[in-house]
């Protein structure tokens, strides 16, 4: 990040590379309840990134020893496909995928009613699929909608939104070419409903006017996202009258 | 579910949705308060009855209560006592006292052993979520013939219908003996055809136990076996 200053992430005319504007986000997709095995599950599409989510549990802890007497734990794994970048990524953990696993761990035991369980684990296994910046913030999307759809108790789901800095310019939702090439990255998790932050990241720096800017671009994305879980959760049952 | 229905406010809510104010309302299962206000904690359907507001959810996890009839597979066997799988986040726990058998220690293995079905009531729930079943009462057993199928616990309502209205219809119609367990599984016993319809039936269920037509759509059901059996 940073450190390539003759990259020109911005056209003459002030929109970006893609065509997108500065508080334009990519596109977003989200299918609830597609695997049929899990208790519930979710894949969301963030422009090019494809991240699957899938929820199992409460189910008794093990080992004995990661039980909590007043609570449940909840046990995230994400990880990348080997083939979700143009790079091969050698399969199983690593530095980033357990950074990643932990902070969405600890963002969504803040929402989740984890209290109701105690003694059990709540299994959240996020697959990213294919990648293009912005992966953690689609997988913890997909978390929160495979967890409503598994019908855990939860005070508010969690949007995963990114804002950043290319060129001295506050923009959101990086794609590849600007995270790679710009200055800063700001991935947060929303609450929509109650406006509390879950989870903050930056990479980077930002001025404390630029990091206002950026977080209203990221609330502001983060009401857009959340209609379209609503309506992706809704759709899955659509019909249903009680 | 389906008693104290309101008819057209019914509404589908998602997890952190503002469902009413706490002004003269109590807040019932599936709904928290939060500055004044009640919000849905579960994808589900909102209702308001007698002056509680809560949700009915979609899907949930089954939370075992004591006095629930549940059919349970052996998971383990120890000398003294069975651990049993009840669909639930955590076994449940047989003791040789509280099984129909006289067993003797070290002979609990020979009554029922792991992979059996067995139709159990759920005696004690503590605060840590240990289930204690038995086994003492009437038409609690072993379950060694039949099908076991697993539906979704929030649709057992539907399944049961009011006054087990449709369950009964699912049994005249199938011939067959059908047990609902309180924790997902349904135990049907009786000729081939029958399992295999009522099989049919439960699968409906899952699928689209919460719409609307699921009452005409398990009359076309029926109409299927009808026909077959004319053939």
């Amino acid at each position: 990040m940073g450190g390539y200053g003759d990259v020109q992430l911005l056209r003459d005319d002030g929109l970006r590379l893609d065509g997108r504007k500065l508080d334009e986000s990519r596109p977003v997709t989200i299918q609830a309840g597609i695997l049929p095995a899990a208790d519930g599950s979710a894949m969301v599409t963030h422009g090019l990134n494809v991240a699957v989510a899938a929820v199992y549990g409460p189910m008794e802890a093990h080992p004995r020893k990661i039980q909590r007497q007043d609570r449940a734990v909840i046990d995230v794994r994400y990880n990348m496909a080997p083939f979700s970048t143009s790079d091969r990524i050698r399969p199983g953990f690593n530095r980033r995928s357990r950074e990643i696993s932990k902070v969405t761990a600890e963002a969504l035991e803040s929402v989740v009613l984890v209290e109701r369980f105690p003694r059990s684990k709540i299994r959240v296994e996020i697959e990213i699929l294919a990648a293009e910046a912005g992966t953690r913030c689609a997988g913890i999307t997909a978390a929160s909608v495979a967890l409503a759809d598994a019908g855990i108790p939860m005070r508010d789901m969690i949007v995963g939104v990114a804002s950043g800095k290319i060129e001295d310019t506050v923009v959101l939702d990086l794609d590849k070419a600007e995270d790679n090439y710009g200055q800063a990255d700001l991935p947060a998790g929303i609450l929509p409903n109650t406006g509390e932050i879950a989870f903050l990241q930056m990479d980077g720096d930002l001025s404390p006017e630029e990091f206002d800017l950026a977080m209203e671009y990221n609330f502001k994305a983060a009401k857009e996202i959340h209609e379209i879980m609503v309506d992706a959760l809704k759709a899955r049952y659509e019909g249903g009258d009680n | 579910m389906s008693q104290g229905r309101s008819g057209a406010e019914q509404r589908l809510v998602t997890p952190g949705m503002a469902i009413g104010s706490l002004s003269g309302m109590r807040v019932g299962s599936g709904a928290v308060t939060h500055n004044g206000e009640i919000i849905a904690t579960k994808l589900g359907w909102v209702r308001e009855f007698n002056g509680t507001i809560s949700v009915d959810p979609i899907s949930s996890p089954y939370l075992p209560r004591s006095g629930d009839l549940v059919i349970g597979t052996v998971a383990e066997v120890r000398n003294n006592l069975w651990f049993m799988n009840i669909n639930g986040s955590f076994q449940g726990l047989l003791p040789m006292s509280l099984a129909p058998w006289k067993v003797e220690f070290g002979q609990a293995r020979q009554h029922m052993n792991v992979g059996d079905s067995a139709l159990a009531r759920v005696q004690e729930v503590d605060e840590c979520h240990n289930v204690v079943l038995t086994m003492k009462g009437v038409g609690l057993r072993r379950l060694s013939q039949g099908a076991v199928v697993e539906v979704p616990v929030n649709h057992l309502d539907r399944i049961r219908g009011a006054n087990n209205a449709n369950l009964d219809r699912m049994k005249d119609v199938s011939d067959c003996r059908i047990i609902v367990g309180e924790n997902g599984r349904v135990w049907v016993d009786g000729d081939d055809m029958g399992i295999a319809w009522a099989r049919e039936a439960l699968e409906i269920a899952k699928e689209h136990g919460h719409k609307e037509g699921f009452d005409s759509m398990m009359k076309q059901h029926e109409k299927k076996l009808a026909k077959k059996g004319d053939a």
